[in-house]
This record gives C-alpha cells, sequence and structure tokens, in this order.
C-alpha cells in the first residue's frame, strides 16, 4: 500500500526479540536484512504490516518482524492472505513461502493469488531444495539432484516459479538473490505495484544445496552472468574489463532473443532491446531464457498493473448494496408468507 | 405478500395428513413442480414436510430408472414433522418413476400416470416386460392413467410450440391437477409464472395455459373414476407470520443473523459441493448485509480465506459435506491452534469418498468430533430441522465469538433441501454477543496474546491496532506471550488448556425434548432425525409406554446434565443414519449402555421402522411379539403408518423394517 501516511521506522523497529533459528550462513538472513531495510524506506507502518507465510524455513519469517504476523500451514498462506486482504484490504500484506510450500503442496494456491490480482507482495524463497525437512528435492530441483529421497538423482523437470506465476496471470514478476545489494529496490518496486507482486528470491541452502546459484549468484564474473533489467533502458551485461559489453536482441527470423556484441558500447546499432515491463510476451521470453548460453535475468521483468481483486469486490458490494435496505427483519420475512391468527394450540 | 389464512373448522371426512410423491425423469421438472405444490400448500395453511430425492446426475439418460427424481410432500391439518413414510398418491411421469416409487406407495393408494410416456421404448428402458398399466399389476392401487403429454400438447396448441416446447409444460399440467385434487389456489403458482418469464410472457402463458387444463381436467373427471378432491383444512398453529423454508436458507439466514448478533461483518468462503452449495449461493445474494462471498479454489482456500477473515476481525465461516471437510481438518488445526472464531458447516451426505452425493446420511460425526490430527477439540453442533438450523447457526456464531474457537455445525442433506413452515422469528429477541477487540496492552506495558479469560478464551487481536503487533502460527506457542515454544511443560500446558476450554463451554441444559424425565425408555436423536423419533415415540406414548424422546443439539460438548437425564431411564436407544456413531460418543463420554440403531441406505428414517424398534423394548403388550417380530419387506398397513398425522396405531408395527438388524434382538445383546 503507497497511499498510507509515511510513517518513520528504523531497522531496529522491525527487529523482534527472537531467536532467529535458521541455519548460521542461511540466505534467509540476508532476505530478512533486506526487508527490514527496506521498510523504513517505504514509510511503512508497522502496524499495517502483516507478514503471512505456509510452513518451511522460509516460513519463519513472520517471527522475525516486529509487525503483525501469521505462520499459517504448509502451501495455504496465499489463501489465508486472500481472506485478510478482504476482510481488511487497508493492511499491507507480504506473503513468505518457498518452493516447496508455494509451487508444491501448495501450487494451486499460488496460482489463483495470481490470477486474482490480491494486492500484496509475494516473495517465494528459491533454494530449489526442502531445506527443513532436511534436504529433499523439491519441484524446482534441478534434474540430477541427489538427495535422500533421490539417492540417484532427481529425474523430474524443475518448474520455473517465474514462468509459472506469468502462466497464471501475474501482472507484476521480478527476480533478485538473497545477499544482491539490488534486492532492496526489487521489494520497493513490487510494493509499488498495485496488485499481487511475485518476486522469485533465490536464497542459498548453506547446508543442503550449497551455492546451487554460484554460476550466476557468486561475485566473481557477475556483471556477465546476470542481466539485471530496467524499464526503459537497453537490455546491456558485461563490461569492457570481462568479456566485453554485450546484450540481448530480438533475431526476427526465429522469433527469440540471441545475445549480441555491443562494440563501443553503442547499444543501438547492436539493435540491443530496451526493456519494456509492461510488454508481456518480452517477459515470457525473458522467464524462459536458459541460464549459460544466456545470462539470469533479474530485476523487475515485468510490470504492468490491472484492477485489483479486492477493489472488484468492494466495488461489487457497494454496487450490490446500493438503494437495498439491510433489514434482517425484513430478509428473514422475504417471500411467500402467510399470518396464522386466533389462539395457539399446545404442540403435540 | 402475506396471505390470511381463514380459519375453518376441520372437515371431519378429511383425512388429517395426506403424503404425495410426484417422480419422473431428473429433466421433467419434478423438483420445481414439488416446490411449487409446497408453496400453495403452504399458503393454504397446511403444516407440511418435503423430501426432495434425486439423482447425482443433473441431466441423466431420459426414461432410465437411475434418472428418476422424486418429490415428496407430507402435509395435514396437524403438526407435521416428517416427510411421510409412505405416499398416499403417487404421480408419475414415466414407466421408470413408477417402478422406483411403486414399493413405497401405501396399499390403497393412488397412482396417476401419465399413460402417453408409457411406450414400448420407455417400457424397456424401466426393465418392464409388460404396461404395468394394463397388465393387471396395479391391482392393489387405485390406478388413473391418462395421457398427460397428449393433453398437454392440446392444452398449449394456441401458443404455438413444438411439440417438445409443449412437454415442457407437463409438470404445470400435472400441477393443476394435484392443486385441484387438494383445492388449492392457482394464484400464486400464476404470479410466479408470470414474474418468471417476465421477458418471455408466451412461455408464461403457455405454461399457465397447462395449469388450468391440468385443473379443469381434475374438475371434469371427478364424476368417474377414483379422482376424488381432498379438501384439507389448515393446521392451528401459533399464531404468527409464518413462510417455508429450506435447511440451506435457514442456516444462511441464522449464520447473517449470527454475525450481526455479533456485531461482526460475515466472510463465507466456500467451493462447489453437493448438498451444501446452496449456503453459497443464498449468502451471495446478501451483500448488502455486509456479507462477503468467496468461491475459493478448493475447500482448504475456502477454510484457510475463512480464517485469514476471522484473523482480520471478521467472522469467517465455511461450508462443505464431508469429503469437502476432510480436506478442511488441517485448516481447522490452526483455527484451533490460534484460537481464532470460525463456522464450519457440514451438511452430511453419505460417504466414505464421493459416496452418495444427493443423499442424506449423519456419517461425519466422529469426523466432526475427532477427525483432525493432535489433541484438536472443538464444539460440535446439530441442527434437527431447517427451521432449528436457523437458531443452530446462531448457537455457532455465538460459541465461536465468545470462546475463540472453531465450531462445526452438522446439518444433512436431507435438512439442507428439505422444506418446512417457520414461524419468521424476530430478530429482535435475540441476546447479542458482541466480539470484542483487544486494543489496549492486557499485561502492564504488554500485550499477552495467550492470556485467558475466565472462559478459558484469548483476546481477538485485529492487525491494524497501534501498538500490538503480535505473531500466532500453527506452530506449538508459550501459554502467555505466544511466541515459539515446544517445551514439555508448555505443550502440556497448552494441549490442557485447549481441552479445558472447550470443555468448559456452557451448554444449556438438556431438556426431555417429548415425554417424561424418566421412564424404560429414553430415545436418544440428533440431527434430523427429530421428526420420525418424535412421532415413534408419540405413538407409544399414546399407547401408555413409558418412553420419551430426548434429542442433543450440543453434540460437543455434550450437555453436562445428561448422564444425570439418562440414569433416569431403564433402557437408552440411539438411532442414527450412520454406523452407530453417536453411541459410541455417548458410550464412552457417559459410560452408559446405550443400544443403536443405524440406518445408513441414503434415506431418513421411516416412522414405522422407528416404531417396530421401540416396540422391541415393550414385549410384554398384547400383539407385540417384541424381539421375536423378524423384519420384512411388507408393505405397511394403510391406517397405521405412513402418516405422521398424530393418529394413534391399532394394531402393533408392522415393518418396512429392511434397515433393521435381523438377529433376534441387538439392542438387548448389546446391553450384556
Amino acid at each position: 500500500m503507497n497511499d498510507m501516511t509515511p510513517i518513520i521506522t528504523t531497522v531496529k523497529d522491525w527487529e523482534t526479540d527472537q531467536e532467529v533459528r535458521w541455519c548460521p550462513g542461511c540466505g534467509d538472513y540476508a532476505i530478512l536484512k533486506a526487508v527490514q531495510r527496506t521498510l523504513p524506506q517505504l514509510g511503512a507502518d508497522p502496524k499495517n504490516t502483516v507478514f503471512v507465510s505456509g510452513i518451511g524455513c522460509s516460513s519463519r519469517f513472520p517471527y522475525y518482524m516486529e509487525s503483525y504476523g501469521f505462520h499459517t500451514i504448509h502451501g495455504r498462506a496465499p489463501a489465508v492472505a486472500t481472506g485478510i486482504k478482504l476482510a481488511n484490504p487497508d493492511l499491507d500484506i507480504w506473503l513468505v513461502t518457498g518452493d516447496g510450500d508455494g509451487l508444491s503442496i501448495g501450487g494451486n494456491h499460488l496460482m489463483h493469488v495470481l490470477r486474482r490480482n490480491v494486492n500484496m507482495q509475494i516473495m517465494l524463497f528459491n533454494n530449489e531444495i526442502y531445506g527443513l525437512t532436511k534436504g529433499q528435492a523439491s519441484p524446482t530441483s534441478r534434474i540430477g539432484t541427489r538427495a535422500p529421497s533421490t539417492p540417484l538423482g532427481s529425474v523430474d523437470r524443475p518448474a520455473n516459479p517465474c514462468a509459472f506465476a506469468l502462466g497464471a496471470g501475474a501482472r507484476f514478476v521480478a527476480r533478485g538473490f538473497d545477499v544482491s545489494k539490488n534486492l532492496p529496490d526489487v521489494l520497493k518496486a513490487a510494493h509499488a505495484h498495485q496488485g499481487a507482486a511475485f518476486i522469485e528470491i533465490f536464497q542459498n541452502c548453506i547446508v543442503y544445496n550449497k551455492d546451487v546459484f554460484d554460476d550466476f549468484a557468486a561475485p566473481k564474473g557477475a556483471e556477465d552472468r546476470q542481466l539485471w533489467l530496467q524499464d526503459g533502458e537497453p537490455m546491456l551485461f558485461g563490461s569492457e574489463k570481462s568479456g566485453g559489453v554485450k546484450g540481448l536482441r530480438l533475431n526476427p527470423e526465429t522469433f527469440s532473443l540471441e545475445v549480441v556484441d555491443v562494440p563501443g558500447g553503442d547499444w543501438r546499432a547492436a539493435g540491443v532491446l530496451v526493456h519494456n515491463a509492461r510488454n508481456r510476451t518480452l517477459a515470457h521470453m525473458l522467464v524462459e531464457l536458459p541460464f549459460g548460453p544466456f545470462p539470469m535475468p533479474l530485476g523487475v521483468i515485468y510490470d504492468d498493473p490491472a484492477p485489483t481483486y479486492e477493489a472488484a469486490v468492494i466495488d461489487e458490494k457497494r454496487r450490490a448494496s446500493e438503494g437495498k435496505e439491510a433489514s434482517l427483519a425484513k430478509l428473514l420475512a422475504k417471500g411467500q408468507t402467510w399470518t396464522v391468527s386466533g389462539t395457539a394450540q399446545d404442540p403435540v | 405478500m402475506a396471505t390470511q389464512v381463514a380459519e375453518k373448522a376441520p372437515d371431519t371426512r378429511s383425512p388429517e395428513s395426506i403424503v404425495v410423491r410426484f417422480a419422473g425423469d431428473s429433466g421433467d421438472g419434478m423438483q420445481l413442480t414439488g416446490g411449487q405444490f409446497t408453496l400453495s400448500t403452504a399458503l393454504a395453511g397446511n403444516d407440511l414436510a418435503t423430501f426432495p430425492d434425486f439423482p447425482a446426475e443433473i441431466r441423466a439418460p431420459q426414461g432410465t430408472l437411475f434418472g428418476v427424481s422424486a418429490f415428496q410432500i407430507n402435509f395435514g391439518s396437524r403438526q407435521i414433522s416428517t416427510a411421510g413414510d409412505a405416499p398416499d398418491v403417487l404421480v408419475a411421469m414415466n414407466p421408470a418413476a413408477l417402478k422406483v416409487n411403486l414399493a413405497a406407495l401405501k396399499p390403497g393408494g393412488l397412482i396417476i400416470a401419465d399413460s402417453g410416456e408409457f411406450t414400448k421404448r420407455n417400457l424397456e428402458k424401466a426393465k418392464y416386460e409388460s404396461n404395468p398399466l394394463e397388465d393387471g399389476s396395479l391391482a392393489r392401487w387405485d390406478l388413473l392413467a391418462f395421457d398427460i403429454s397428449a393433453l398437454t400438447i392440446e392444452a398449449v396448441k394456441p401458443f404455438g410450440l413444438g411439440n417438445k416446447d409443449a412437454l415442457r409444460s407437463k409438470n404445470m399440467w400435472t400441477l393443476g391437477l394435484a392443486l385441484w385434487m387438494f383445492d388449492r389456489s392457482r394464484q400464486p403458482i400464476i404470479d410466479w409464472l408470470n414474474g418468471k418469464f417476465r421477458t418471455k410472457p408466451d412461455i408464461a402463458a403457455a405454461n399457465i395455459a397447462a395449469l388450468n387444463a391440468g385443473h379443469a381436467y381434475g374438475e371434469t373427471a371427478e364424476l368417474s373414476g377414483p379422482l376424488k378432491q381432498t379438501p384439507m383444512p389448515p393446521v392451528q398453529s401459533e399464531p404468527g407470520l409464518y413462510r417455508t423454508i429450506t435447511g440451506a436458507e435457514s442456516v444462511s439466514l441464522g449464520l447473517v443473523a449470527g454475525a450481526q448478533l455479533a456485531e461482526l461483518p460475515l466472510f463465507f468462503g466456500g467451493y462447489p459441493i453437493t448438498p451444501a452449495s446452496a449456503i453459497l449461493h443464498h449468502l451471495a445474494r446478501l451483500k448488502e448485509f455486509g456479507v462477503t462471498t468467496f468461491q475459493a479454489e478448493d475447500e482448504i482456500a475456502a477454510v484457510c480465506a475463512a480464517i485469514g477473515a476471522s484473523y482480520a476481525g471478521q467472522l469467517g465461516v465455511t461450508s462443505s459435506s464431508g469429503p469437502g471437510i476432510a480436506l478442511k481438518g488441517e485448516a481447522m488445526g490452526l483455527a484451533i491452534m490460534v484460537e481464532l472464531p470460525l463456522v464450519i458447516v457440514n451438511s452430511q451426505r453419505g460417504g466414505p469418498s464421493t459416496g452418495l452425493p444427493t443423499k442424506t446420511e449423519q456419517s461425519d460425526l466422529y469426523q466432526a468430533v475427532y477427525g483432525r490430527n493432535g489433541d484438536a477439540p472443538m464444539p460440535v453442533i446439530a441442527a434437527r430441522s431447517p427451521a432449528d438450523a436457523f437458531e443452530v447457526a446462531i448457537e455457532a456464531c455465538r460459541l465461536a465469538v465468545q470462546y475463540m474457537t472453531p465450531v462445526m455445525l452438522l446439518t444433512d442433506g436431507y435438512i439442507a433441501n428439505a422444506a418446512e413452515p417457520w414461524k419468521v422469528p424476530d430478530p429482535a429477541s435475540y441476546e447479542p454477543f458482541p466480539a470484542h477487540f483487544l486494543e489496549e496492552p492486557n499485561d502492564g506495558e504488554a500485550l499477552l496474546p495467550y492470556k485467558r479469560d475466565e472462559k478459558g478464551a484469548r483476546p481477538w487481536v485485529k492487525p491494524g491496532t497501534p501498538g500490538l503487533m503480535h505473531r500466532v502460527g500453527g506452530i506449538e506457542k508459550h501459554e502467555l506471550t505466544g511466541n515459539i515454544d515446544y517445551s514439555p511443560d508448555n505443550h502440556q500446558k497448552m494441549t490442557d488448556a485447549r481441552k479445558a476450554k472447550i470443555d468448559r463451554i456452557a451448554v444449556p441444559p438438556q431438556e426431555v425434548s417429548f415425554g417424561d424425565e424418566s421412564g424404560e425408555l429414553a430415545v436418544v436423536g440428533w440431527g434430523s432425525t427429530y421428526g420420525p423419533i418424535r412421532q415413534a415415540v408419540r405413538r407409544w406414548r399414546e399407547k401408555g409406554k413409558r418412553v420419551s424422546h430426548i434429542h442433543v443439539r450440543h453434540i460437543w460438548p455434550l450437555p453436562a446434565n445428561l448422564g444425570e437425564l439418562l440414569s433416569g431411564f431403564d433402557r437408552v436407544l440411539i438411532p442414527e443414519m450412520n454406523t452407530g456413531q453417536f453411541k459410541t460418543v455417548l458410550r464412552d463420554q457417559l459410560l452408559i449402555n446405550a443400544d443403536s440403531l443405524t440406518k445408513t441406505s441414503g434415506q431418513p428414517f421411516q416412522i414405522a421402522e422407528l416404531g417396530e424398534a421401540i416396540g422391541k423394548y415393550f414385549d410384554d403388550i398384547e400383539g407385540n411379539e417384541g424381539g421375536e417380530v423378524p423384519a420384512n419387506n411388507q408393505q405397511l398397513p394403510i391406517s397405521e403408518s405412513g402418516h405422521d398425522d398424530g393418529s394413534y396405531p391399532d394394531a402393533p408395527f408392522h415393518g418396512a423394517g429392511s434397515a433393521l438388524p435381523d438377529t433376534g434382538n441387538p439392542n438387548k445383546a448389546v446391553n450384556q
């Protein structure tokens, strides 16, 4: 909710007295800090802020935020949050879920909260593993992931969270990762978006899936492997110091994106595309880019607001109530009635 | 539109009640015919009870046995509390409808059949080898067969409809005849048709013409044959304003009333399921009462959204039937753990699994009382009739809000669909139970979200309240702060506190529903068995037997005096539409020897079945063979059963007792 009077808070104001129980070195710490740093910058009000989570490591998040918090049940946080938002649309809801919680047991609810476009920020911590249950393969685990449940390596194809979100009708899709300095900016953009804002946050599980994102998240060579998207800016990555500046271009023959060199930084000459966060087709192409041949697209991939669900529900209720008297006595006596007069007979 | 019921002296020649069953193809509009006949009967001032009995298929293949849809109504000038055991009149729109429903018809009863539908093809579909209208096999009954199809086509000819469209008015023709038979006014139906087909005046006119033609047929046919006009004088009821109501409507209205009494907006999360969807449909039209309805993506989301709404300060309600309730189980545990108000309505149907979607059963009692992981106590209350569901829904809201707990409200398919007259209550006559939200810290400067009040309830703190930010969740929490706490002592304390809160709920003392406070036999029921138990008990009491009817609304926790009350009876019999679930609960909770009478055929109990079971306890009476009475499938003698008109049976009960155990007297066996 960006229509509230800004409240002055500090990072400290968002910390609870609870001992944080994640493993030392877990990416969740970095995300927690990023959120606690972002909320003061948003002018967020702790009393109107609600963190809602499901089950899993990520879902302990609400206990560490000095706001209202609801740690619900496995996969169902989107449904609980929808009820909260419908009951009180003024509340600013942050949903915290993971790859197992949000895409496996709760995939159905995630799909529907996105298609309905309930106004909230949805942070999906993707560590490509079940952490709290000790390391089984998750729906985002890569093929061949060796885990207690898949000792020979997993054989099922992983889900792509951002592609799922777009497919479900999301109007805001973004990506970040735990230790990225850009994560607060992504969170701010999500918060500014009116509607369901989906953020996939790659998160390092140092116990069961350590450094699985290092291929693009490691600091060394990051600029060649990360494409930070900015609305209205050319899609450039790399630098002269590394392998040279590169960009993404549309190949009209194959109708697909391709990587091109940008000699001398002249991206126009190289035909590099300018990111348009309202272009849904482009968003679909970006979330499907295979990492390796392409850099990892990060930042705000898609941001094109549409009317929110709760606004539609409120509006429908207002229209349905117009000119109608809410008299319970009249409601009870509705329809065909008849009157019995005279004396009562004892019931038999 | 209120109609004044004229007070007439009862016509002594009339029976005090009549049971009519309309049966046809599921596409024939029998439910609609029955519903409109019900309306005209209510407006004529009769007491009534109905039993819609329809297949799970929307449009089963035409003419088939499994596609038969029926609507039974029992109406009379006396109080009516069941839809009647056996029809006096069966209206059969095709051979399949006749075949499926004939067994229930009383000997000497009247069959009205549409001979136009008794074609070779339809007879084959109904697996008749010869035409029963012609082969003499219906000799035990009065038969009136005429070509309703042709008569309808003739009646609507002036409107230029094709045969197929014309035949759609067949049910109105039949309704017209039925209205004539019982001297009912056609005007409410005509008004209804004009309203329904406002934009299609030709269709309205054709239907009205069919209705009038059926009525006129009755008048002209009266002189010959078995068709007689049987007026039914109005029942003498308590003075007041009345309407008819189904259980689904009644629950919906009760929830709206309950939310108003709690001074809370109502949030209803639902997912389509038979026979519970009607509650969602009713509430979706009541937005001006502050009702939000949310058709969720599944049963789990429906209950979770309701929990979310309660968390945010509304009264969250969800509703389903057995399989859907099973899906909600984990979320109910969450509501128990975070101690938020929630009402869960279970319109029970035959189970397990998909079971019998459109048939009634009471087999979710274990699920309601015990069906969650962990020690997860929850109040369970049950409605006994469509009208009673209004009161019970209010009670569910009261318990949920006052004790910060989910509450399970049990109805069933019979209550949900059946209609009965309802004396419209005055909302001002109910004691409000306004919800209280904590606005200030409750422990000095601090908030203790789990600090309990004298009832054991924790405070309700809405997000948005300044200074009271806190966290709740399904994980075990500290007994005061609500912070995560798995320590052994704390879990023991919290388990005990959750149990004590429910155990200590102030449940109204159990009263005897009918009869004395002590005697030889207490027949203890719950839910929709109320009507047949009451009538069966009354018959035996009129024979001088010391039997009483005790009907329990509060299943969990039980009324504190129930054990003592039952100790005043030599024996306890518990009839229920399951394999003995409430019996198990009572034996466990009260350490009593309770006998069980069970039925799981998807059909409500008949008075005769219950009467026979009760009779076994009084085997010293003349003519009653007590435990030696074999269960049989003979038709009930016309004079003694099938009506709950209070007529005193002269002969002992015989039984269409196929649902009774056939092993001598098992009631006694279990008492050993």
